[in-house]
């Protein structure tokens, strides 16, 4: 077995995929996320359907900064966050309340490779959901426009933002993942680590620059392509003054998020099935 | 090999759950064979079968089941199946499903896998009801494909904790007859089991425990000899007990002597029963007639009243 480990954990976290995409997916606890995923995609949906049906179209210059608002204190900070809590919390905690989780570990396989599995699992499930969701939402917001001036748009740089997008929901699953993932070890309910870490990531903007790099926002907000059009008393939440470059934002948030899997690593290592306990 | 790598081994093992006890400086070598732990709820019986498999980590003490430590589970459930207690499965899976995924996890290819599951369904006679939901099977079905679960990559030990729990009379047969043949291979079986008339007829040595401590272990006879405080009781099949009581009573060994309540034996307690055993045979050649001589307490039930007490929990 020593000889190829790679190759057995490889298809050891390809088993736990097999199960747990498929019960992450379906989860009747996991209806809000997607709830919360398909908040935004009404929203703009219904915002064009409107305008389609009194012939009018929006300043799409206007409407990419709405999205960049939305996008940063709706879908970064609400949707993701929370629809992480409902994923991630529940990949060890939900199998210990359904008296089910003996059986992996049960079975020949490292705890870390568990753990990994699972975040994969977790990553996987909350990037198909609110990927898809950014994309979606995108692509209503835009259907008011005339195709031709979409069609400029992303010849002059809207397909990069696109992708940005996508991408930073991506990084924020995997970010907050590994948060709530460490959490999940920690606390039994997950309310508490929730409010913990909104509270932490609201922060943010007045923590001293060190320690604002250990939050998730920090890294997402200066990933986003568009900062949002905050001006006044409140605009300090929003803009960030010296946003960091992507190719130190993004080594950044996979760092705060190998720490947490680090931590959970040695959370797992020490988990014990007590379910009379919970 | 040494004797670390051929049993299951507790050194002065302790769990405490906060400050309650699950159970206290346990010392124990398992060997090959089926192996019951006998002891009313609460005695310790499944914290000491999750310990053995990792499950729980002991609060001190050590532990290795065939020479390897129970955190290394990467290596342990190669040759170690569990068929805990608990009746609860992932949602949504049929029979087929629910064994053939945890057996990926073992690194199994796809055919593999598949023929295992086909295995170890039918030997626990699962087969036709593959394809159905666990979450529709009767409690004696969920019942056996958890042990097919846990046998289907063929252990060298297996643990049941309770495993006779819901099953009908006749699968119940069955399925000692499997745990008999497991052993006959050279398994090591762990069972526990409130139903003590069953570990009595399957068990090659018990483990008898009461709150959170081993009160006994090894072979019945020999645990039973050890109760030195209740004499022994031996049962004399014969046609004049009356008789044959006359003679018994000249023993200073001999305690007590009862005719049996049909009126066709004899019933007595001797505290040195090889002594007793030696004068009856003299007694045989001087022409008393005796149909049968057997032990009369020589069982877990017994033994079990004796050290842990007739009302020890829901036995």
């Amino acid at each position: 077995m020593n000889t190829a480990p790679w190759s057995l954990w490889r298809a050891q976290v390809l088993a736990i995929l097999r199960l747990e995409i498929k019960k992450n997916f379906l989860a009747r606890r996991g209806l809000w996320v997607y709830l919360l995923a398909l908040g935004p995609v009404v929203l703009f949906g219904g915002h064009s359907l409107v305008m389609l049906r009194h012939g009018r179209a929006c300043d799409l210059g206007r409407d990419n900064l709405i999205f960049a608002t939305v996008f940063q204190f709706f879908y970064l900070r609400l949707a993701v966050f929370f629809g992480c809590v409902g994923v991630f919390m529940n990949l060890f905690r939900g199998e210990m309340l359904e008296k089910s989780l003996h059986y992996y570990l049960l079975a020949p396989v490292r705890r870390e490779v568990l753990l990994a599995g699972k975040y994969l699992a977790g990553v996987i499930t909350t990037s198909v959901i609110f990927c898809t969701s950014t994309a979606l939402s995108l692509a209503v917001l835009y259907l008011h426009f005339h195709p031709s001036v979409v069609e400029q748009y992303m010849n002059g740089g809207g397909l990069g933002h696109v992708f940005a997008y996508v991408g930073t929901t991506a990084l924020a699953c995997i970010g907050y993942g590994g948060v709530f993932l460490v959490m999940s070890f920690l606390f039994r309910n997950p309310i508490i680590p929730a409010a913990v870490v909104l509270v932490w990531e609201s922060l943010n903007p007045f923590l001293p620059a060190v320690l604002k790099k250990l939050s998730v926002i920090f890294y997402l907000q200066s990933l986003s392509p568009l900062q949002p059009p905050v001006k006044g008393d409140w605009a300090f939440l929003a803009v960030l003054a010296n946003p960091t470059p992507a190719y130190l934002a993004i080594p950044g948030l996979l760092l705060v998020t190998a720490a947490g899997l680090f931590l959970a690593a040695r959370q797992v290592q020490k988990l014990e099935i007590n379910y009379g306990a919970e | 090999m040494s004797g670390q790598e051929r049993e299951i081994v507790f050194e002065n093992v302790s769990k405490f759950y906060g400050e309650v006890l699950g159970v206290n400086r346990v010392n124990l070598s398992i060997p090959a064979g089926i192996t019951s732990l006998v002891g009313p709820n609460g005695s310790g019986k499944t914290t000491l079968m999750n310990l053995m498999t990792g499950l729980l980590r002991p609060t001190q003490g050590r532990i290795c089941v065939l020479g390897v430590r129970p955190d290394q589970p990467d290596v342990l459930f190669r040759f170690v199946g569990y068929c805990t207690q608990y009746d609860s499965f992932p949602r949504g899976m049929t029979g087929y499903q629910f064994i053939y995924s945890y057996l990926r996890l073992y690194g199994k290819t796809h055919t593999e896998a598949g023929e295992l599951t086909v295995n170890a369904l039918e030997r626990v006679k699962l087969t036709d009801a593959a394809d159905r939901k666990i979450a529709g099977y009767s409690k004696g079905m969920r019942q056996r494909i958890k042990l097919a679960q846990a046998i289907a990559h063929w252990p060298r030990v297996l643990v049941l904790d309770e495993p006779l729990n819901g099953l009908d009379p006749l699968v119940r047969a069955e399925t000692i007859t499997l745990f008999r043949s497991l052993a006959e291979e050279g398994l090591h079986v762990i069972i526990s089991s409130h139903i003590l008339h069953e570990v009595d007829a399957i068990s090659d040595q018990v483990i008898l425990l009461s709150s959170g401590y081993v009160v006994a272990e090894g072979k019945i006879h020999g645990v039973r000899t050890e109760v030195e405080e209740h004499p022994m009781q031996i049962l004399i099949r014969c046609a004049r007990p009356s008789v044959l009581a006359s003679h018994i009573f000249e023993l200073d060994s001999v305690v007590e002597a009862r005719v049996h309540n049909d009126g066709k034996g004899l019933l007595i307690r001797t505290r040195d029963p090889d002594r007793f055993y030696l004068m009856l045979n003299r007694l045989v050649v001087e022409g008393v007639d005796l149909e049968s001589v057997a032990p009369a307490d020589d069982d877990v039930h017994s033994v079990y009243e004796y050290l842990i007490g007739p009302d020890g929990g829901s036995i």
